[in-house]
């Protein structure tokens, strides 16, 4: 597959995957081999002073192995995700953000102004900035114009697993914009993902659709293979729709 | 002794301790570990030599699983 550039780096896969809410880590990390993944996210919390080895994430990933893109989720203001980004660069393994200013807790909606305003603040402080938006073109725009790497749109809520709704949406900022389009969030399953890459993005970020499978490692297989699929079906070019039947077979030469 | 604040909870600790020495108390020596203090990140290099003050409060964080 054609390999996937986000700022001055190349991937090989066009999966990019959260490293959250899976039931252990051993599954975790068969899961996230199995997608194929080489960059994954990882969140920014407090350490567990009883306990410092409970939920530190480099206790099993290796992050020779995988690209850390440290999120602010959770973060409800710019000053807040800029502070969490600050905090995720700090550990001196990555000056990537995935960036979430939520707008709305119950839907988790992005914050857009804050994520403008925090956008334009981490790239003046040097960090490569992939931004999770909505499914707005105007948005989208602006977040190009502000510096974002990469712009993250959502195909339904984060975690919601209701998959591409609004496809027009998507094609449209792909259309629009010049850095990479990365799909973060609402993927469900496997026909979601291949479906989202026949929009024509440039990936997908994905978290829940693993972790929250029955056997997140087969779910992972399936999504490498379905992110595979979509990409070529969007590079082959489908055939056009009709909306009435057309004979695949010669109609001449039929025996009297 | 003075007392300080680590991750939101009530510490005591020596006068005159560095958040290097609070970080090996804590058996935190070593790991990716962040130090905010007051708000403000303590590079790796300015840990040692960076004196913890009566009521200051001190944040540690790592990297979790996450979306």
């Amino acid at each position: 597959m054609d390999p996937l550039i986000i700022a001055d780096r190349t991937f090989a896969s066009r999966l990019i995957v959260g490293t959250g809410k899976y039931p252990d880590p051993t599954t975790m990390l068969d899961a996230i081999r199995a997608s194929g993944a080489d960059m994954v996210t990882v969140a920014v919390r407090r350490v567990d002073i009883e306990n410092p080895d409970r939920d530190d994430i480099l206790r099993t990933l290796d992050p020779e192995e995988f690209a850390l893109l440290p999120n602010t989720a959770g973060c409800y203001s710019a000053e807040e995700a800029i502070r969490f980004a600050r905090l995720g660069r700090a550990s001196g393994m990555s000056d990537w953000v995935k960036l979430e200013v939520i707008g709305d807790q119950e839907t988790l909606l992005p914050d857009t102004e804050g994520l403008l305003v925090a956008t334009r603040t981490l790239v003046a402080e040097g960090f490569v900035v992939l931004a999770y938006t909505n499914d707005d073109l105007v948005t989208a725009l602006r977040l190009e114009d502000a510096g974002a790497a990469a712009v993250m749109p959502l195909v339904s809520p984060i975690g919601s697993g209701l998959g591409l709704l609004n496809p027009l949406n998507i094609r449209i900022i792909k259309s629009r914009l010049t850095v990479p389009v990365i799909v973060d969030a609402g993927v469900g399953t496997a026909s979601d993902a291949c479906a989202t890459m026949e929009q024509g993005v440039d990936g997908i970020l994905m978290n829940t659709a693993l972790a929250q499978a029955d056997d997140p490692v087969q779910m992972a297989t399936a999504m490498r293979l379905a992110v595979d699929a979509g990409r070529r079906a969007y590079l082959a070019g489908r055939m056009p729709k009709r909306e009435w039947a057309v004979p695949s077979s010669p109609v001449d030469g039929i025996p009297g | 002794m003075i007392d300080i604040h680590v991750n939101g909870q009530a510490r005591r600790v020596a006068v005159g301790s560095t958040v290097s020495e609070l970080l090996a108390e804590l058996d935190l020596s070593g790991r990716t570990v962040v130090v905010e203090l007051n708000r403000q990140i303590i590079r790796r290099t300015e840990i040692e030599a960076m004196v913890i003050e009566s009521g200051d409060r001190i944040e540690l964080v790592h990297f979790v699983g996450g979306g």
